[in-house]
């Protein structure tokens, strides 16, 4: 008997080659065949990416297919062959820093990779090899192999279980590092395999490796004495997988199927693909605008040389010739390698240390996700999780969330609320529901003193003790019943020995879904107990206490697409009754249809009030009805190919013609602070959309509970049922409609968005709006002329509404409406968060993915980018890490370009006063120092523990979101500020001590400064000017940030010493002896030092007192304002809005 | 264990022998520490600029620049300076036969004076400058073309003098001391200064040709291979620069500590400038008594014995004299830049004052009708 939630088996009764055959311990068949040792690979798992031996050439390939780091390969070879100006060291040092360090942590990570596969590998098993048991290496598992494995030790690779310790054929299995869920799950032998297994003979056919961890089809034949060979079914019951472990039996045998690199663990490790973030594209762009300057640079540079030097004069006086080997070069050839010479002179300015640093920020940034404490949730024992660091900050740009309801917005911890028996209402009220500020309608609900029949009553408490996969958790922990490829061990109830009393409120029960325990809970109230399953064997205890016994016979899987599931029994007196529950859509139509009507009414009710529903039907199986089935199931599981669809079609068949006799209401509470969350979302200028698999009735009610609806949001609906008109085809009230909300929703509200003057009155109509999957199904698929403005009528509603609801949506839906949103115009940054493997496709789609560390498992979690506890987290993780994070990134990549500008252009402007002859103006140590030491730290410093606003007011007050929102800090205006910020430091530094070198004697001695004294004013003013911007920048001044900035600047003036101060043997020329000390001696230099520093800070200080003239006190008064605001304006989002208008009003005026 | 499978980052410590479950202080460690760093709570000071605190900022940038501007101005203006141009470019000017009959054969140095007046007396110490125009001592294949450890009486670099120094290298097979181009263009006219006083007679004012070079350079950076004594064996197997008329170790023979690579002006020389149009220490005339001024106003002949050509790449030469203050020689640009920016930061200073007034009185009017 199988049951099995995500069983979905395929296969096929014709032979393919893409079939596997394995010969179970190597053995021949007796069948016709001849035995060909089939070719598998080894077990030996290679999750390294190198070896010893070919380290060095691919990872340095590796690495040089980064554009970044081809460039500076270019530009340091360049610096080899042609003579340049600066000595390849400068560049050449940074580069081979950059590519060592890379390649040490990569080698590093891969040391360990070899570690673990070694571990793995060589990991002791026993194989059984012709009666013998025999110690092996792991890695020499060949297919078909029998190996033994002991409790606590993981399986070696896929295994087929043949042999357990325990007597019921099956075995306890942990799958924790697999899929992160911890719960036993149980395994099971092939059916009829015999006992000896040195006398099984028999071959599995099975499918070609392939990664879903919860898929498996394949199919045994057992051969007995030249008998047909018997035929069983193998599913992923049977399959362990490599990486789980045994637990609770004390030893298996299995079959070895998949190996090596072909088990579903190793066909899992495929990285997920690389997602960029805003800033990174920034960047390039960046990148791209100062190649061309760099370029052009180099252009001019050539261009005037070459000008200049058809001045003879100048070309070759007589005090500097040239040497002979210059004057035979080919004037077109030297023309281009002066053009590389400048390109190499200039190339600082696209600095190769910043992806250094944007690196290492981003990576060290991430661990303040991990560390915070926030995030840390006492129930789980767990804090954020950060899967990848490359999108910190993304958190900061979000436009768009996308968030699942059931455990995201709602806790996924059922409740039974109430049940209705034959259209009366049957409440349980021992607990309050707290679904506040809900005052409950109460339409013509029958009381509770007016009952069904009995009869009735104890018909539909029976149906809720049978139809389920629900297991009883006893102390022994020996779960029986049917295993369940997802079991969750939902309830916190029921734990230790308090089982032992048959208290009933204490049993603990384990269910691959939290309703279906709390319906068995519910009725528990009512005096039915389950009791569990033993041999097939339903025990419930009914009201008089008695037991009932009813033997299992199907159990028609739970599956999103039917959304129902179903019991096949047979009880005592030999009735076959078949038992149904599932969502009212799919249970009424396949009910008659006059005892729908008493039910609806209770059910659409009980979903406006956000509960869960669903509908129990029964029917009476007749012999020849349930023969008919049996045997269309039996046949249907045997089947290789397209099983799933054959299962459905019997499942259809069998699930017709029920009676309805009742519905339950289950309440999922909503999430902690889920309300506050939204709102401040929303306050923050994001779109949330919730996404669910739900029906419309219940999304509603939650999406009002949690704020995203108000009283007076408009809402536009666009579902099957506005989509019923009697008068026109569904396309036509399609298109009807959405041209009707489009008039409304857009080009009405136009005007309104462009009024500025408006106040925060009600005029200003909120819509929401929402959409089932059905009818986005007809938006995508309608014909081709339609589909594209459909599709962007729909999108244009959508952006304009508050919120929006999408129920009933399959996983692909809701990738698709998310991918919808992504391409749209202005490509919004988007948010998928969820908790459960239904999320998973709108988690990979969305620019940034969330997973909840729920109780559907860890799905979500493994492919999110980021994983947080609980949905609360998401506010801080957005409103303080990503504002805080994306502020600090985008600071430092301006700042990055900004000083490197204004290095090189003082630089650049040297060519004019130097004959055009690449004479760099700053010594080679100063070259390649400034970004590796003298810069880096304070802007690393920034850019980790920079808080311009402090974390409290930015939670505080999410309207602060909106100031960095649409990549605010890295569009063309700051940069080009940033930019006209470093030519504006280049011309001065530049310039300033070109006025000073009018006169060179700046010495109180009369003695005259050089070149190198030049360059090492200008250096020093640079180095200075460049840092101090920065703590000018800085809010927030820790002990590190004081630390780094004073020390680079003292680390400065003591290398320069340092360096002028020795003749260094290894130097060819002794450039800067005593160069800065001399400096020091002048007072000239000192002050002109400080006269530039100081002019290159005024108009920063200047705008950042004109930008901010509101201080603390201000912002204080701000915050009042906003909070009043909070409580007057019904809606939150339109007095943020006006609030900056005011603020950017003023400013302007300014 | 299967670790290795996953992204390093996901958790998965799942020890092998599968005994993770339940660790309790395991999941303890799980809970991240409390700590100021890791809670990005370390004390911070966080000011914020705001008018009224960097107003008086640029009220004291003001106050205290315009007086130091002020006191460079005056200082500036206080020095001295008087530059003659001898290049002999026009006719009339007395170097024109030697500029324009230069030839590097010829034998015999040609010699011409120039008569200047200084209308104002010089006090205190009067430096002696000789300034080159459009002379790129900057350009690149220029400035490397030396060889420092050669200089630096490394006697390996005597005999093989550093590839830079190409075409400066070796002249008919001997390796040139010092090699390169800029020691090969050492500067060497030679300049002397007479008084003429009342009656008609020329007085020569004593130059002081030490001290010009930087002491560092003079006593650490340059060395003569083999110590002072005895140069000619010392560069013996060496040649001259091509261009020079004597090899190095007869630049000052009088004088044992200023021959060689020692030679004060052949240092001042090593020194490239910045700018194509720059001046050089010459010589130093000190001031002889407290009472009479170091040069007295009057006419002054200089008599310059012209060996250096600058007209085939159009360049000029001067002459300067200057006196020397704590800032060094005349330059204005320092005193009128302080005086403008703490002019700026004080005309700042005010508008700040307006508008921080206003701008409070604005806001206090915005908040109203919120």
């Amino acid at each position: 008997m199988l049951r099995r939630r995500l069983n979905r088996l395929l296969g096929g009764d014709e032979r393919r080659v893409d079939n596997r055959t394995i010969y179970i311990g190597h053995r021949s068949c007796p069948a016709s065949e001849v035995f060909i040792p089939p070719k598998f690979c080894d077990n030996r798992i290679v999750s390294s990416k190198y070896t010893v031996w070919n380290f060095l050439p691919k990872n340095l390939f590796e690495q040089f297919r980064r554009i970044a780091n081809f460039y500076f390969l270019i530009i340091f070879l360049v610096q080899v062959i042609v003579d340049t100006p600066t000595s390849p060291v400068t560049s050449g040092l940074p580069l081979f820093f950059v590519i060592t360090v890379t390649a040490i942590k990569q080698g590093y990570e891969d040391w360990l990779r070899h570690k673990a596969d070694n571990e793995v590998n060589k990991y002791p098993v026993t194989v059984l090899e012709d009666g013998r048991r025999i110690n092996k290496e792991s890695e020499k598992i060949k297919v078909g192999d029998v190996v033994e494995v002991k409790e606590d030790e993981t399986f070696p690779c896929d295994l087929i279980l043949l042999q357990s310790s325990r007597d019921d054929g099956t075995c306890f299995v942990t799958t924790a590092s697999l899929d992160g869920e911890s719960n036993h799950k149980t395994h099971y032998m092939v059916p009829d395999t015999e006992k000896d297994l040195e006398a099984l003979n028999a071959t599995i056919e099975c499918e070609q490796p392939q990664p879903d961890l919860y898929k498996f089809t394949g199919r045994m034949h057992i051969y007995k004495n030249n008998q047909e060979p018997a035929v069983s079914p193998l599913g992923p019951e049977n399959l362990l997988l490599k990486g789980a472990t045994l637990k609770n039996t004390q030893k298996i045998c299995g079959v070895a199927v998949y190996t090596g690199m072909e088990t579903k663990m190793a066909l899992n490790y495929q990285g997920k693909s690389q997602k960029r973030s805003a800033v990174e594209k920034s960047i390039n762009a960046f990148l791209l605008v100062y190649l061309c300057i760099l370029v052009s640079k180099a252009l001019v540079c050539t261009t005037l040389k070459y000008v200049w030097q058809s001045n003879p004069g100048h070309d070759e006086p007589w005090y500097n010739e040239k040497t002979q080997r210059e004057k035979d070069t080919n004037l077109y050839l030297k023309m281009f390698t002066d053009f590389l010479s400048f390109m190499v002179l200039f190339n600082f300015i696209i600095p190769v240390s910043m992806y250094v640093t944007v690196e290492m920020q981003k990576f060290l940034g991430s661990f303040f996700i991990t560390w915070d404490k926030d995030f840390f949730d006492p129930e789980i024992e767990e804090g954020a999780l950060v899967n990848t660091s490359d999108l910190n900050e993304e958190l900061g740009q979000v436009e768009y969330v996308f968030t699942d309801k059931t455990g995201t917005l709602t806790q996924n911890n059922m409740e039974f609320i109430e049940c209705c028996i034959d259209g009366f209402q049957y409440k349980y009220r021992d607990v309050s529901t707290e679904l506040d500020g809900f005052c409950v309608t109460d339409g013509p609900v029958s009381k509770l003193q007016e009952k069904a029949g009995r009869e009735k009553e104890e018909l539909f408490l029976r149906a809720l003790c049978l139809c389920h996969t629900v297991q009883v958790k006893e102390a022994t922990e020996q779960c029986q019943g049917q295993g369940d490829g997802l079991i969750d061990q939902v309830d916190g109830l029921g734990v230790d020995g308090e089982v032992h009393q048959l208290l009933q409120e204490q049993r603990g029960f384990i269910a691959s879904s939290p309703d279906e325990i709390a319906l068995v809970k519910g009725a528990m109230r009512y005096g039915f107990t389950y009791l569990g399953l033993e041999s097939k064997t339903m025990k419930i205890m009914n009201r008089h206490s008695e037991i009932e016994m009813y033997e299992l016979l199907h159990v028609l899987n739970f599956d999103p697409v039917r959304r129902r599931m179903s019991v096949i029994v047979r009880s005592r007196s030999g009735d076959t009754l078949l038992f149904c529950k599932g969502a009212d859509s799919s249970i009424f139509p396949r009910v008659r249809q006059e005892e729908v009507e008493r039910i609806r009414m209770h059910v659409e009710r009980n979903a406006t009030e956000g509960y869960r529903t669903l509908c129990v039907a029964f029917k009476r199986l007749s012999a020849e009805e349930y023969a008919q089935a049996d045997e269309g199931l039996r046949e249907a599981r045997l089947a290789m190919q397209d099983r799933e669809e054959r299962l459905m079609a019997v499942y259809n068949q069998v699930e017709t013609g029920m009676s309805l006799i009742g519905a339950t209401a289950v309440e999922d509470r909503l999430q902690e602070e889920a309300a506050e969350t939204m709102e401040a979302l929303q306050g923050a200028g994001m779109k949330v959309w919730v996404l669910t698999g739900d029906k419309m009735e219940t999304a509603k009610s939650t999406c009002y509970a949690c704020r995203l609806f108000q009283k007076n949001t408009e809402l536009l609906e666009l579902t099957v049922r506005t989509l019923e008109d009697e008068s026109k085809t569904r396309e036509q009230r399609l298109h009807d409609l959405l041209l009707e909300y489009h008039k409304k929703a857009v080009q009405d509200a136009l005007p309104i968005k462009a009024g500025v003057t408006r106040s925060w009155s009600m005029s200003n109509q909120d819509y929401g709006f929402i959409i089932d999957g059905a009818t986005l199904t007809m938006v995508f698929n309608s014909s081709e002329s339609n589909s594209s403005s459909y599709k962007s009528l729909l999108l244009q509603i959508c952006q304009n509404c508050t919120a929006v609801l999408c129920c009933r949506m399959a996983p692909l839906q809701k990738a698709q409406i998310v991918k919808m949103v992504k391409n749209s115009k202005g490509s919004p940054i988007t948010l998928s968060i969820g908790d459960g493997a239904n999320d998973v496709s709108m988690i990979l789609e969305a620019h940034v993915g969330i997973g909840i560390k729920g109780k559907e498992g860890r799905q979500a979690v493994r492919n999110s980018d980021y994983a947080i506890p609980k949905l609360k987290h998401l506010k801080k993780l957005l409103l303080a890490h990503g504002h805080l994070y994306y502020v600090r990134i985008a600071h430092l990549v301006q700042y990055f370009f900004y000083k490197n500008l204004c290095f090189i252009l003082p630089q650049f402007l040297y060519q004019f006063f130097c004959g055009y002859s690449q004479q760099p103006l700053y010594d080679a140590a100063y070259l390649t120092m400034y970004n590796i030491c003298f810069t880096s730290m304070p802007i690393l410093a920034y850019s980790l523990l920079e808080q311009h606003i402090c974390i409290e007011v930015l939670l505080d007050n999410a309207t602060l979101y909106r100031e960095i929102a649409k990549n605010a800090m890295l569009r063309w205006g700051p940069f080009l500020y940033w930019t006209l910020l470093g030519v504006f430091h280049g011309l001065l530094f530049f310039f300033g001590v070109r006025c000073l070198f009018s006169n060179p004697a700046l010495q109180d001695n009369g003695q005259v400064f050089g070149n190198w004294s030049y360059g090492t004013i200008v250096f020093t003013v640079l180095v200075f000017t460049v840092t101090l911007k920065l703590a000018l920048d800085t809010r927030h001044w820790t002990w590190i940030n004081h630390f780094v900035i004073w020390g680079s600047l003292a680390f400065y003036v003591f290398f320069s010493f340092f360096w002028g101060g020795i003749i260094w043997p290894f130097l060819k020329q002794q450039r800067l002896y005593f160069v800065f000390a001399n400096m020091l001696s002048s007072v000239s230099a000192w002050l002109v030092i400080i006269l530039l520093i100081l002019l290159s800070l005024l108009p920063e200080i200047l705008l950042v007192v004109l930008r901010k003239p509101r201080g603390p006190h201000a912002r204080q008064k701000k915050l009042a304002q906003s909070s009043v605001g909070g409580l007057q304006s019904p809606r939150s989002s339109a007095r943020p809005l006006l609030m900056r208008t005011f603020s950017d009003e003023s400013n302007t005026v300014i | 264990m299967m670790a290795s499978s996953y992204n390093a980052k996901e958790e998965d410590g799942h020890p092998p022998s599968g005994s993770s479950h339940g660790g309790a202080g395991a999941v303890k460690s799980k809970k991240p520490d409390n700590t100021a760093f890791k809670q990005q709570r370390l004390p911070a000071w966080q000011p914020i600029l705001t008018a009224g605190t960097v107003l008086p900022a640029f009220f004291v940038i003001g106050l205290i620049f315009i007086p130091i501007g002020i006191g460079l101005y005056v200082t500036s203006n206080n020095i001295k300076e008087f530059e003659v141009d001898y290049t002999g470019v026009d006719i009339d000017r007395p170097c024109y036969s030697c500029a324009m009959n230069f030839s590097w054969n010829s034998t015999t140095p040609c010699l011409c004076s120039v008569e200047f007046t200084l209308q104002q007396p010089f006090e205190s110490n009067v430096f002696m400058y000789y300034g080159l125009s459009n002379f790129y001592q900057n350009h690149r294949r220029y400035v490397k073309s030396r060889d420092d450890s050669q200089l630096n009486g490394d006697r390996s670099s005597l005999t093989n003098p550093s590839k830079e120094c190409e075409p400066y290298r070796t002249s008919d097979g001997l390796p040139i001391a010092p090699c390169g181009a800029i020691a090969n263009s050492l500067f060497n006219d030679t300049l002397e200064l007479y008084h003429i006083d009342s009656n008609g007679t020329r007085n020569a004012i004593p130059l002081v040709k030490k001290g010009i070079a930087w002491w560092t350079d003079k006593h650490v950076k340059f060395r003569n291979p083999g110590g002072n004594n005895n140069l000619t064996a010392a560069f013996h197997g060496t040649a001259k620069p091509v261009n020079w008329r004597k090899p190095v170790y007869e630049l000052d023979p009088l004088d044992n500590d200023n021959n060689g690579f020692i030679n004060e002006d052949f240092i001042v020389w090593m020194r490239t400038a910045a700018l194509p149009t720059f001046r050089k220490l010459y010589r130093i005339i000190q001031k002889k008594s407290s009472t009479t001024p170091t040069l007295p106003s009057g006419r002054y002949v200089l008599d310059i014995t012209y060996n250096y050509p600058v007209l085939s790449f159009d360049g000029r030469k001067r002459m300067i004299l200057s006196t020397i203050s704590w800032m060094g020689g005349k330059n204005p640009f320092l005193g009128i830049a302080y005086i403008t920016v703490g002019s700026i930061c004080f005309f700042l200073g005010v508008v700040l004052l307006i508008i921080h007034h206003k701008y409070d009185t604005r806001n206090n009017s915005a908040d109203i009708p919120s």
